[in-house]
């Protein structure tokens, strides 16, 4: 409301306010931190030269060659050098701020903005670039000791084949129980969302089943199921393969997981959606089918996913049944050699196969956010 | 014997007080009846009874001198005749317009796809929405999702539409195009029942008006009489807070 001549108006109560004198405040300097940035450069490249001669060393006593190796490791060193770009950028723009600071204040935070910018560039990388050293030196300590356990190269090239024919089955495994589970956690968490009072049994026993293999460790259920079930002696139950059963385990185990996800994405849907549908006449089950599911599917991708990476790294845990799968057989080779690279191989397998769904889950993630931020 | 028969309906949340407690009320054909009553007094129920989205404790309702309330009624065959529109629309936004039209014709009442959409195509087309029709809701405005949705119930050809304050979530100047179709449906006779806010318009639409509070039907009549001449010492309480908050 305008109260600046208008008759009507009431009377003022308070005295009007004294006008403030209001000066600019000039930035605070950055000049700390950019001689701090270039410090910390310095050091990491004083350490980077010292380990990068006796990571050498230690790769040439494990059969490297030493000319690609000094070329390589001082190669990195020399990379570490592009960290004082940002250092010093950071520092001389520090400097003209504290010059300009005086005359432009407006300039002088510009230029503080960018030199905290660039110190804290060179400070991130330069820490990243650290934690790459310690886990270098780590390898070559006690005469590259811990580098031969884990990462014989040799050994690692010459056992590939066999574990990378073993890491096959580990794959069998889980495409074949993820589809199932699918299917299997759909079937559960239908039957835990059985309407009325006839529906309490169904619910029951469903609740039931989650409760259990919820609370069961996967590797005690593939125990149970791989060596027990063969054991009955039943028809189908005999015939089946150790990992058939491993199989079997799985989808029962992640089967509960994976209807608990299912049923939080079907609650989630607004019930509003379903007395829409209800009220058009659909049936439950063709509301669920239409209407529930399909908007139910697109929120838990991103969770389901994530109990499929579980699921993936769980196929491990057959070795306890005799399955030659890739972690058996990297035992069966680590145990003959008394070094654990042919292990190193399958960790590194399973990691890569990993990495894209967990990238693809962040993605998706970002994808729901956005929307909700968007509103809908 | 009216189309729609409420009898005594009664309905409980489990609250100390029920819901609604004894409502008796006739909806003839081609009749437009408002409910009016201050907010929580029992209108999204008793219409949501009326379809059977909620199940009553006592009372009957007959449709066509059916009973449609109580236990062994297919309340999926009920709702086919019976349409509802939400104050929210809920449209579902994992279809299309023409699919939140179509769907239900097609999977309920196993019309072929073609015939679904010709209709509802021609439903789009007289709202002005047809340009529409492969859009999702998200990209349409609440005036056109609350005219798709009026449009979704119209393509079950309901015997009954029931419309509860269908304008409540519009914008001011959206509501006058929802509020345009139920004026041409009414010319066509289609029956309804409303719950509404917007007295003025329940007094240039309604054939009569039922003033709910209590739980029970506590006066109805002709728009004329209820608006300008209640009998009752709470609806008149209720219409001069309406007019003194300027919506009448
Ligand atoms: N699902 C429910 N569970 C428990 N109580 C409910 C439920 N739905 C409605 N109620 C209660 O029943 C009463 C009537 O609600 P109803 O939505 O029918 O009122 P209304 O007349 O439509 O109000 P409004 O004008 O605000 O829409 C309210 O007191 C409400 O709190
Ligand atoms: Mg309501």
């Amino acid at each position: 409301m305008d109260d600046t001549s208008d008759a009507s108006q009431p009377p003022r109560i308070r005295a009007p306010r004294p006008t403030r004198e209001w000066k600019p405040a000039p930035p605070k300097s950055a000049k700390g931190l950019a001689t701090a940035a270039l410090g910390v450069v310095a050091i990491l490249i004083a350490v980077g030269l010292l380990t990068a001669s006796t990571v050498r060393d230690g790769l040439a006593s494990v059969g490297f060659e030493e000319g690609w190796a000094t070329a390589g490791l001082f190669g990195i060193v020399a990379v570490f050098l592009l960290l004082f770009v940002p250092a010093l950028k950071g520092f001389s723009c520090a400097s003209r701020a504290d010059r300009t600071a005086k005359i432009d204040v407006a300039e002088a935070r510009a230029e503080t903005a960018a030199a905290r910018e660039q110190s804290w560039l060179a400070i991130g990388y330069t820490a990243a670039a650290a934690i790459v050293l310690i886990f270098g030196l780590f390898l070559v300590a006690n005469e590259v000791a811990v580098g031969r356990t884990f990462f014989d190269l040799s050994l690692i090239f010459e056992t590939f084949h066999l574990v990378g024919k073993a890491f096959w089955v580990n794959i069998e495994i889980f495409v074949i129980a993820e589809i199932l589970v699918l299917i299997w956690g759909l079937v559960i968490a239908v039957a835990r969302l059985a309407p009325g009072r006839a529906g309490a049994p169904v619910r029951l026993i469903a609740t039931a089943y989650v409760d259990l293999f919820r609370g069961l460790p996967a590797i005690i259920a593939i125990y149970l199921v791989g060596f027990g079930l063969p054991l009955t002696d039943l028809p189908i139950l005999r015939d089946m393969t150790p990992t058939m059963f491993a199989i079997l385990a799985l989808t029962l185990t992640y089967g509960a997981y994976v209807s608990e996800v299912y049923r939080s994405g079907i609650e989630s849907v607004h019930w509003s959606q379903t007395a829409a549908a209800r009220s058009l006449g659909f049936s439950h089950t063709q509301t669920l089918r239409f209407v529930v599911v399909p908007q139910a599917v697109r929120r838990i991708i991103p969770p389901l996913l994530n109990d499929f990476i579980s699921l993936q790294k769980d196929t491990a845990l057959v070795s306890v049944i005799g399955t030659v799968d890739a972690f058996n057989q990297a035992k069966i080779i680590a145990s003959n050699h008394f070094n654990l690279s042919s292990v190193t191989t399958v960790a590194v397998l399973f990691v890569l196969i990993t990495i894209p769904q967990a990238r693809l889950v962040d993605r998706l993630i970002e994808r729901d956010q956005k929307r909700m931020r968007a509103g809908g | 014997m009216a189309l729609v028969e409420i009898r005594d309906v009664r309905k409980s949340y489990g609250g100390v007080v029920p819901v609604l407690n004894g409502i008796t009320l006739d909806v003839e054909e081609h009749q437009v009846v408002c409910l009016i009553g201050p907010s929580g007094c029992g209108k999204s129920t008793l219409l949501r009874c009326i379809n059977g989205l909620e199940t009553i404790d006592g009372g009957e309702i007959r449709l066509h001198g059916d009973r449609v309330s109580g236990p062994g009624v297919d309340q999926d065959a009920l709702r086919r005749d019976v349409g509802i529109v939400f104050q929210s629309f809920n449209l579902f936004p994992h279809m299309s317009v023409l699919d939140n039209i179509t769907a239900a014709p097609v999977k309920v009442l196993g019309q072929s796809k073609a015939e679904a959409k010709e209709r509802a195509m021609e439903l789009l087309a007289r709202i002005r929405l047809d340009q529409k029709a492969g859009e999702f809701p998200d990209r349409l405005s609440g005036g056109q999702q609350q005219r798709v949705a009026i449009v979704r119930a119209l393509a079950m050809d309901p015997i009954v539409l029931l419309l509860d304050e269908i304008t409540s979530a519009l914008d001011p100047e959206l509501v006058s195009e929802v509020l345009d179709i139920v004026r041409d449906l009414r010319s066509e006779g289609m029956t309804m029942v409303l719950a509404t806010h917007e007295m003025g318009f329940a007094r240039e639409v309604s054939s009569k008006v039922c003033f709910l509070y209590g739980g029970v039907v506590h006066e109805e009549g002709p728009p004329s009489q209820i608006f300008s001449d209640p009998r009752d010492e709470r609806t008149r309480a209720f219409l001069q807070r309406i007019i003194e908050a300027g919506r009448l």
